[in-house]
């Protein structure tokens, strides 16, 4: 079996591997190594052709592939190591090793120090949220579409329901009527918009794109090919009303129904998930439960930009290269982080007061929209942050920094709620 | 004439009512603030958007290769620029940033290879 040992190993290659990767060799350390199972570097960024990323860390709006290649650009130069075309199958936390397997070396068995877990989230499918009907072709998942459509140059229909708001579902509206295709309606069960407003703006408002909120699909019909769907109001309970149900004629169904952490390696690693993220459980920074384990990007918790994704995965990184060198921060006290009122969750998790003390981002979602509130941090009953929105919306993530000289006011909790509410 | 924008400025996402005779703005209601008065006045007068899409590309890794517009292209031209890119094929090597329609409909905005 091909053996090889490294400092820090990092699993996939989409924004958040990059980012960690460069990082991580940034610090110092001697081997840096991205295994990657797609035959390319950059992940999902690859098949996101549209523009908006980049505008919060560059300051400047890029598409995905362009996105991407200002990280790409680096791997070589810094001599980090890339394995493409392969498979991560187990991950041994115990003796520190990893097996992966391509078609050039069979099986691998390669030793870390640190390991960074970045390997993303997948969608969430016609099964996961069992819609009744026939089983006909003409069904995708928005980003499988999109990878058609963008990157194979294959289109997948003519007449098109997307089920669910989401940013990929808004962004699959506006690419496909581009290419002459007609979408008929844009179903949310939702209340309101689960993806960004600039998207329902640019990507639905522009080309008369029909938004019906509250509603759901409640058939599919259709022998070989998608026919019909058939399109219901829902409750208070987001359940179907009778009698509202209308049929919309189309060859096909794309779902935008949310994002999944694909954490299978993370599971066999013994790594502890949240229940709420369906990711790691994190410290600030990035170090999963178990020790030498870091994660980072849509593997912890499912983000609506890319520059966040980079942010948190340069921190990952950049800990796990220290690590790798030997690096130890002695916690003093660890203080957990509860989700208080309306707040879903938060990430990191738990925070470690160590010697060191730097200004932490805490990173959560609401529950519910609401407008001029006021979020607030406390610990002991004693207020750490507070910080004033005009508006805030499950579907946009909220950040809030504690200050470095605050750290050593905080007790075994914290709470992050939404302190104040005006209409 | 009324026609009504969601701003874009900030989170907050003003309706914002135009109300004009023709390109002629005569009341703009709905702004919570002075930054939504210039968005809604271009939005009305001029909107503009980036435009992102495929060309066809011989002998590449893939049939396609994505391509932008490097600056906003006026919102009423996309579907134009779409019928001249839809004719567009370009061969490899292909390299980022490369030029792949030079002044597209007379507008003096370049389409652009995205990809590497």
């Amino acid at each position: 079996m091909f053996e090889t040992n490294y400092d820090v190993v990092i699993i996939g290659a989409g924004p958040a591997g990059l980012a960690a990767a460069i990082e991580a060799k940034k610090v110092g350390t001697q081997k840096v190594l991205i295994v990657e199972r797609d035959h390319a570097l950059g992940g999902i960024l690859q098949q996101c052709i549209h523009p908006g990323f980049g505008l919060h860390i560059f300051n400047e709006e890029l598409t995905g592939p362009e996105y991407a290649y200002r990280f790409i650009g680096q791997i070589k130069p810094l001599g980090i190591d890339v394995l493409l075309n392969t498979m991560v199958l187990d991950i041994h936390s115990d003796d520190k090793r990893l097996y992966a397997v391509n078609r050039e070396r069979g099986v691998c068995n390669i030793g870390y120090k640190s390991l960074v877990l970045a390997m993303g989230c997948r969608e969430r499918t016609r099964g996961a949220i069992a819609i009744p009907g026939t089983r006909p072709a003409g069904i995708f998942t928005a980003g499988t579409a999109q990878r058609y459509i963008n990157m194979q140059g294959y289109m997948v229909g003519r007449e098109f329901v997307i089920l669910g708001s989401g940013d990929i579902g808004m962004i699959m509206a506006r690419r496909l009527t581009l290419e002459g295709a007609k979408v008929k309606a844009v179903v949310e069960i939702m209340p309101y918009l689960t993806g960004l407003t600039r998207n329902k703006v640019q990507c639905l408002d522009d080309f008369d794109i029909p938004l019906f909120l509250k509603h759901t699909i409640t058939d599919i019909k259709g022998k070989n090919r998608v026919e019909k769907v058939t399109v219901a109001q829902v409750d208070d309970n987001l359940c179907p009303i009778k009698g509202t149900e209308w049929d919309i004629d189309c060859d096909t169904l794309l779902l935008s129904v949310g994002l999944i952490p694909e954490n299978e390696l993370s599971k066999k690693a013994q790594v502890k998930l949240d229940p709420i993220t369906l990711g790691p459980i994190v410290k600030q920074r990035m170090e999963t439960s178990i020790k030498n384990i870091y994660a980072c990007g849509n593997v912890l918790h499912v983000n609506d930009l890319a520059d966040n994704v980079t942010v948190e995965s340069q921190i990952a990184g950049m800990y796990a290269g220290l690590n790798a060198l030997g690096k130890e921060f002695k916690p003093r006290k660890v203080t957990e982080c509860i989700p208080g009122e309306y707040i879903r969750y938060i990430v990191p998790q738990k925070l470690e007061v160590t010697e060191d003390r730097q200004d932490i981002s805490l990173y959560f979602r609401v529950k519910e929209p609401a407008r001029n509130v006021t979020l607030e941090i406390s610990s002991k009953g004693e207020t750490i942050a507070r910080a004033r929105r005009q508006k805030i919306n499950p579907g946009e993530m909220e950040k809030m920094k504690i200050k470095a000289d605050a750290i050593d006011k905080l007790g075994d909790e914290l709470i992050v709620s939404v302190a104040e509410v005006k209409s | 004439m009324q026609k009504t924008f969601t701003c874009l400025i900030c989170p907050v996402g003003c309706e914002i009512t135009v109300t004009a005779t023709g390109d002629t703005i005569e009341r703009i209601e709905g702004h919570e603030c002075k930054r939504g008065i210039p968005y809604v006045t271009d939005e009305f007068l001029n909107p503009k958007r980036i435009l992102t899409t495929t060309v066809k590309a011989d002998g590449a890794q893939f049939p396609v290769v994505s391509v932008r517009s490097d600056k906003p292209l006026p919102k009423n031209k996309i579907f134009d620029c779409m019928e001249v890119l839809k004719k567009t094929r370009i061969k490899a090597p292909i390299t980022m940033g490369q030029v792949v329609v030079e002044d597209i409909l007379d507008t003096g905005v370049n389409i652009i290879v995205t990809r590497c």
